[in-house]
């Protein structure tokens, strides 16, 4: 089911927590909302749910205004963080829930909502846990649950808050692979929650980035860390380095030296360079480069991250290193970023 | 070759890395003899002075029986409408925020603090056939004050706040998600309270019902006043223990304590048998 968000906008108490955000998320689509805390991603979420209403906009799902439906009524699947699961049910009973509580002829037989859901118990990996209860079972074992439970009622959308934020790494990165898998298999139109970029960025689609209630940005994992569109995708997806500059007759500036990028479009004046701390090529003579003193030097995982201090401002950015690299002797390392771009001064 | 020894049937309970274990719990067992053990197995002796025969006339006298039946009877049918009922003040009291409700939370707990012989007064003069409640009842041919009913509404004023007191705790703990988790598979309100939220107060709401009740059966200063204590029709066995007493019939009256005890130590061990269930369950 293709969801369309129009021009929604939502107060709480008076306090904006989304300022007029748009989006369109085809049908089959697994999206991830990307941001930090409070920028507005789960209220984003539970407005798609229907469990807040929009103050102004409106939200469809295909051709239906959902926004005037109940939550009942738009038959969404919703995974929390906390898994949210009845805890006096076990979990065959967690499952069929959603089946069960319907009315009438659309309610299946029980037989069939047993088979249902020793149908997804099996598609979620838990089988011979169906008669277990929720406390019985460990955090990644319970989120488990909780998506099978969302999946059961045939959802159009199936959305999830933030469902791995509880768990530890290991058990997080492997639901990850997981959940990506099922999204493959069953083809839900699939919207989840995170303020992990490394999660958003390897499992979605495309990826909404988000902050302060707008979307600053919305592409696939290449175009948001290849292309950032604003400062503030710069610095959130991936590591970032920023420079105040100048652009003169389209060549960029630091202080009193060119550093041998052109900008022939950019705009004449002030500016903040951005780059790519391990996007760098190291020099040796400096003759239009970026060059500075090295302050503090790391070693990270497989690189070494060094911290530079640049001409008389004593700017500092950080640059990475391969660790067995000379450079990282010298007291002063002169380079150049690779992909870089230009936005206003800060 | 050894092998693991076989487990004893008994064991206590893995005690923790805190220190203390064994202090604490001596002193526990110590305290609990010394309040509750002495002076119950003291009663107990002074019935078994009382022979078996005597004891079962004693017993099976259509006075005790009928004291019994009105004691425990009535603090059960307060105990079900409290349960009811309490579970609603507690439901307002976390749900809903609204002017004055600290009030009416404070107000809850009045059963606890009053003296039980005001409050058996208070209610006698609303409940009287002349008073302001009794008057209004009496055309419809219903009275209260001087019968079991009677009775009942002490015993309702006692034990609300322990219903209260118990579910209001576990009720703020429901967290909210799991409604909203409801609502998204389709639930209606009225389902998800009955399926999902009741469910799990459950527990709370069967130890609300076992303070209340065991409250009511005990209790004797509140319900004097209502009763009316006529012989056979609203006598409690509480006043009856009393009034043996002051015959100076001191057998009869353990005798009679000593059943009520059995019987309510019997129900209060079934109530913790039903917690340990649902415990077990629910984690």
């Amino acid at each position: 089911m293709e969801v369309r968000v129009a021009n929604v906008r939502k107060e709480f108490e008076r306090f904006p927590a989304l300022h007029d955000v748009s989006l369109d998320i085809k049908s089959g689509e697994l999206i991830a909302l990307l941001g930090p805390s409070g920028s507005g991603k789960t209220t984003l979420l539970r407005l798609i749910a229907g469990l807040e209403r929009p103050t102004r906009g409106k939200i469809f799902f295909g051709d239906e205004d959902a926004s005037q439906k109940s939550i009942q009524e738009r038959n969404v699947g919703f995974v929390f963080q906390h898994y949210a699961l009845f805890r006096h049910m076990t979990v065959a009973d967690n499952i069929g829930f959603g089946l069960k509580v319907r009315h009438g002829p659309t309610r299946p037989p029980a037989a069939e909502i047993r088979r249902r859901a020793s149908e997804l118990i099996d598609l979620v990996q838990l089988s011979g846990l169906e008669k277990r209860y929720p406390a019985q079972l460990s955090g990644g074992q319970r989120q488990r649950v909780a998506l099978a439970r969302a999946m059961a009622i045939e959802p159009k959308v199936l959305l999830l808050d933030e469902p791995f934020g509880a768990l530890d790494a290991q058990v997080r990165r492997e639901l990850r692979r997981w959940l990506r898998e099922i999204h493959d298999r069953t083809g839900h139109t699939t919207v989840f929650v995170t303020h992990d970029q490394e999660e958003a960025l390897e499992l979605a689609d495309r990826v909404v980035v988000m902050s302060q209630g707008r979307i600053e940005q919305v592409g696939t994992a290449d175009d948001i860390y290849d292309t950032p569109n604003s400062p503030f995708v710069y610095g959130f997806i991936g590591e970032s380095s920023s420079l105040p500059v100048k652009v003169e007759n389209g060549e960029i500036w630091l202080a009193d030296r060119p550093i041998g990028l052109q900008a022939p479009h950019a705009s004449e004046g002030d500016a903040t360079l951005y780059f790519r701390p391990h996007d760098v090529e190291l020099l040796d003579g400096c003759s239009g480069c970026i060059a500075g003193t090295v302050v503090a030097s790391r070693r990270v995982a497989g690189t070494r991250r060094v911290e530079l201090e640049i001409g008389g401002e004593r700017q500092r950015v950080e640059i990475e290193l391969p660790v067995d690299h000379p450079a990282a002797q010298k007291s002063r390392v002169a380079f150049r970023p690779g992909r870089w771009k230009l936005f206003p001064p800060a | 070759m050894t092998t693991a020894p076989a487990q004893a049937g008994w064991r206590f309970r893995q005690p923790s890395v805190i220190p203390g274990f064994g202090l604490t719990l001596g002193f526990s067992l110590a305290y609990l003899t010394l309040i509750i053990l002495i002076p119950l197995s003291g009663l107990i002796w002074r019935s078994a002075a009382l022979g078996w025969t005597d004891f079962w006339a004693i017993a099976t006298d259509r006075r005790t029986v009928n004291a019994l039946q009105i004691s425990f009877g009535t603090a059960f049918v307060a105990a079900a409408v409290n349960v009811v009922f309490g579970t609603l003040v507690a439901w307002v009291l976390v749900r809903y925020r609204f002017p004055g409700r600290r009030i009416v939370d404070a107000m809850v707990d009045l059963p606890f603090a009053l003296p039980t012989a005001v409050a058996g007064i208070a209610l006698t003069t609303l409940y009287a056939p002349n008073g302001w409640i009794g008057k209004l009842l009496m055309p419809l041919g219903i009275k209260v004050a001087y019968t079991p009913l009677g009775i009942v509404i002490a015993l309702i004023f006692i034990g609300l706040p322990f219903v209260v007191r118990t579910v209001q705790p576990i009720m703020e703990e429901i967290d909210k998600e799991v409604e909203e988790a409801a609502a998204t598979l389709g639930a209606s309100r009225f389902q998800i309270i009955t399926r999902v939220l009741f469910p799990g107060l459950a527990p709370a709401i069967i130890t609300g019902f076992s303070l209340a009740f065991a409250r009511g059966v005990g209790e004797y200063g509140s319900v004097i006043f209502i009763a009316g204590n006529l012989p056979y029709k609203s006598e409690i066995a509480p006043l009856l223990i009393v009034i043996r007493l002051e015959e100076y019939n001191y057998p009869a009256a353990t005798a009679i304590a000593a059943i009520m005890l059995a019987l309510s130590f019997l129900m209060l061990l079934i109530v913790n048998l039903v917690q340990t269930w649902s415990r077990k369950r629910y984690g």
